[in-house]
């Protein structure tokens, strides 16, 4: 029972980050239909920035950690913001428009460019990292292993939770909010009735930008070590995460990261390491043969 | 394409903003704003990845700061800027009015000669082994771009012809090459019996993948090839016992020519090539052997594709890329035509992947990766949906143009991504995008007009 809540806690931690990225996959693909496969880029830059601004802030002599956790968090949402500003700038929106696949394979193109960007800018080796926050509070003790919740896990959970309400808060009661759903339900009448598509669709991206970097701070802490390629593994995941929950939903999105995030650790510990991305995209086969839309997803109703 | 409609049928929506407007000529004051706009979102962009290198030390991660990088890209980027607001003013007139371009003319005249420029081309690749300045290197790479361009007429099939967005059409590569290097290296079996038997298994598996998933669709069948064509990778790396893990297979046997091997010394009982033709041997009669072998399979692919797309089952694939509701309707069964096309193009891809892992001699997982699977889609994208000449096309820039540029070394896959890209926004169609009907009521003269 103490080594399953022990991953339980990890699993969650996990699919919070995992969420942190589907969010962004989610909401592009509700406003503009389509996948954004350099979204795992982004958060790999997200990553990089935070262990820059880590470093940074280290020479500049600042060592209060909930300040440093708040300057780097902030910093990388703002740097990663404009990375994914920029992406839609150059690579989407001059594909507004054009067949579904062509923003597809311009994605892909980005996604290469994005990895070998990072690669010639900061090598190719794997950065390590100090660990900035340590220790943990334990849980249960029970005949020798104890359950901790290390104070990471918990900024982390607790984190994504704040976001999560943030955002739903964003999207369901800001003006903001009104325009990106009314650009998700029909673009040509939002822009007749004066909403600004271009600019909603862009900041759909610098929100889902500004997510990732979350996503990728959280990573750079937890795990202590980064590199140009995590981006691919942790943006695909994070899609099946969107897909699961049911692409183009919020709440899916978050759900679907959590689940993703619960099979893997519960896989690793109980059956194998090799597999368990293996096990997340059978389930994810699974659900989809028998819930067409994923978990929360309303089904398409195709009118002719 | 089909154009799967968005939750509330926005599909080609017109983008908000209106067209930038060409005739009106912007103030200094007017450029340096916009210029400058540019100049800050590139220091935004270039100050932290750029202007910080992190370098491993023993100790840990150390910064070393690069002015000079962030000062050259903004000012690159704001000089940059300023010359492309100039020359949009040159132009007047916004980019698309004046008529087809060069090449919207080039698309058209390709598909219409598609017949004489698909001899021209066959006639080039038949006779190139035999040019005076062929050389080993050359024929090799040709070789490399057939096989990209038989993979790409397979998937179009799946993509261009049935509409079906295939993400993991890598899978089915593996699973060729995987079937033909154990059938031969285990069971002993010649390249000629294990070729169909390699076709057949990425046939099955496609068969197998698409019966529960081709219901799904759009992106959700997009997703589940991406899943799938991983699950089969991570399964090749760990299950050991069968295919060695990450070590791959090795000392694939190579094909022969009814019978005879490309060996310098064959063994007792054995003729090899040079000496049943009584030619001194060569290490390039293997090279340009291998060399047509592919050149026949992927005329195979191409016949075949040209030929079924007459058939029943071809237009039907074709009818339910356009509109699946109105198939329906017309007691077209979507599953059934969905799973042939499918099944088909994993058949093409096995073939292709059968063929790799005799040339090679050698396949790990390695080869079998979501980028590949990219590259490939790309191809038939950056072709032209649907277009046979276009795969071509597609194939040999994204095959060669990284050739070409090996000696950027790592700046090869910077540019081949924003290649990718630049292509995709100059024709977002493809580049021999040309669409036909397949069927016209008076012929070819009048219904080109």
């Amino acid at each position: 029972m103490a080594y399953f809540t022990q991953q339980l806690i990890n699993g969650l931690t996990l699919g919070s980050i995992y969420g942190l990225i589907a969010i962004g996959y989610t909401m592009v693909y509700g406003i503009i239909g389509m996948i954004n496969f350099a979204h795992g880029e982004i958060y790999m830059l997200g990553a990089f920035i935070a262990i820059i601004t880590f470093l940074l802030l280290g020479l500049a002599g600042v060592t209060f950690v909930p300040l440093v956790l708040l300057l780097v968090l902030i910093l990388s949402m703002a740097f990663t913001a404009v990375y994914g500003w920029t992406l839609e700038r150059m690579a989407y929106r001059p594909l507004r428009g054009a067949p579904r696949l062509a923003p597809l394979i311009s994605a892909i193109g980005m996604s290469i460019f994005l990895q070998n960007y990072v690669q010639i800018l900061q090598g190719a080796r794997v950065k390590p990292i100090q660990p900035v926050l340590t220790g943990g509070m334990v849980l249960t003790q029970t005949e020798g292993f104890a359950v901790t919740l290390s104070y990471l896990q918990l900024i982390i959970i607790v984190l994504t939770v704040v976001l999560m309400v943030a955002f739903s808060l964003l999207i369901g009661k800001t003006k903001l909010g009104r325009a990106q759903r009314a650009c998700e339900q029909d673009r040509a009448m939002a822009a007749l009735v004066g909403v600004n598509v271009d600019k909603t669709i862009a900041l759909t991206f610098v929100m889902g930008a500004s997510l990732a970097a979350v996503a990728g701070v959280m990573v750079t802490l937890y795990w202590g070590v980064i590199d140009f390629f995590i981006g691919f593994l942790a943006g695909l995941k994070a899609f099946t995460a969107a897909v699961l929950g049911g692409i183009g939903s919020l709440p899916g999105a978050m759900l679907g990261g959590l689940l993703i995030g619960l099979i893997e650790a519960f896989w690793s510990s109980y059956f194998s390491v090799e597999y368990k991305d293996v096990a997340s995209f059978s389930i994810l086969v699974l659900v989809l043969i028998f819930m067409p839309y994923g978990l929360l997803g309303r089904p398409e109703i195709e009118k002719v | 394409m089909a154009e799967h409609p968005l939750p509330g049928g926005a599909t080609a929506a017109p983008s908000g903003a209106p067209a930038p407007d060409g005739g009106r000529r912007s103030s200094l004051a007017d450029m340096g704003k916009e210029a400058g706009l540019a100049a800050f979102v590139a220091l935004m962009l270039a100050l932290p990845m750029g202007g910080f290198k992190t370098t491993e030390a023993v100790t840990g991660l150390s910064l070393t700061f690069r002015p000079l990088f962030v000062l050259v890209a903004v000012a690159f980027v704001f000089v940059g800027r300023i010359v492309l607001i100039v020359l949009r003013e040159r132009r007047g007139a916004p980019r698309g009015d004046g008529g087809p371009g060069l090449m919207d003319r080039i698309a058209r005249g390709a598909s219409q000669g598609s017949t004489t420029i698909g001899i021209v081309i066959l006639a080039i690749a038949v006779l190139l082994p035999f040019m005076p300045f062929s050389s080993r290197y050359l024929i090799d790479t040709a070789t490399t771009v057939l096989i990209y361009v038989m993979l790409g007429w397979g998937l179009n099939i799946v993509v261009g012809l049935a509409g079906l967005l295939d993400l993991g059409y890598v899978a089915f590569y593996a699973v060729g090459a995987y079937s033909y290097a154990l059938l031969s290296t285990e069971f002993g079996f010649s390249f000629w019996i294990c070729l169909p038997l390699a076709g057949v298994f990425a046939a099955l598996a496609g068969v197998l993948l698409g019966f529960p998933v081709l219901r799904l669709r759009g992106d959700y069948l997009a997703i589940v090839t991406l899943g799938f064509g991983e699950i089969i990778r991570l399964i090749l790396l760990n299950w050991y016992d069968v295919t060695n893990g990450p070590d791959g297979i090795s000392r694939i046997p190579r094909p022969t020519f009814l019978g005879l091997e490309f060996t310098r010394r064959p063994a007792e009982d054995i003729t090899a090539f040079h000496q049943y033709f009584d030619i001194p041997y060569s290490g390039e009669h293997r090279v340009i052997f291998l060399y047509f072998l592919i050149l026949g399979l992927a005329l195979l692919t191409n016949v075949f594709t040209q030929r079924i797309r007459k058939l029943p089952v071809g237009r039907g694939w074709e009818a339910l890329r356009e509109d699946e509701i109105a198939c329906r309707s017309l007691g077209i069964n979507p599953t059934n035509t969905k799973l042939t096309a499918f099944g088909l193009g994993a058949l093409f891809g096995g073939f292709a992947g059968a063929f790799f892992a005799t040339r090679q001699g050698f396949i790990s997982p390695e080869s079998f990766t979501f980028i590949e699977s990219a590259i490939i889609l790309a191809i038939v994208v950056l072709g032209g949906m649907g277009s046979q000449l276009g795969v071509v096309l597609a194939a040999t820039l994204l095959i060669v143009l990284p050739e070409l540029g090996r000696e950027l070394a790592q700046f090869r896959m910077l540019v081949f991504g924003a290649a990718m890209v630049g292509i995709m926004v100059w024709r977002p169609r493809g580049l021999l995008a040309h669409r036909e009907p397949t069927l016209l009521l008076y012929g070819r003269g009048r219904g080109a007009a």
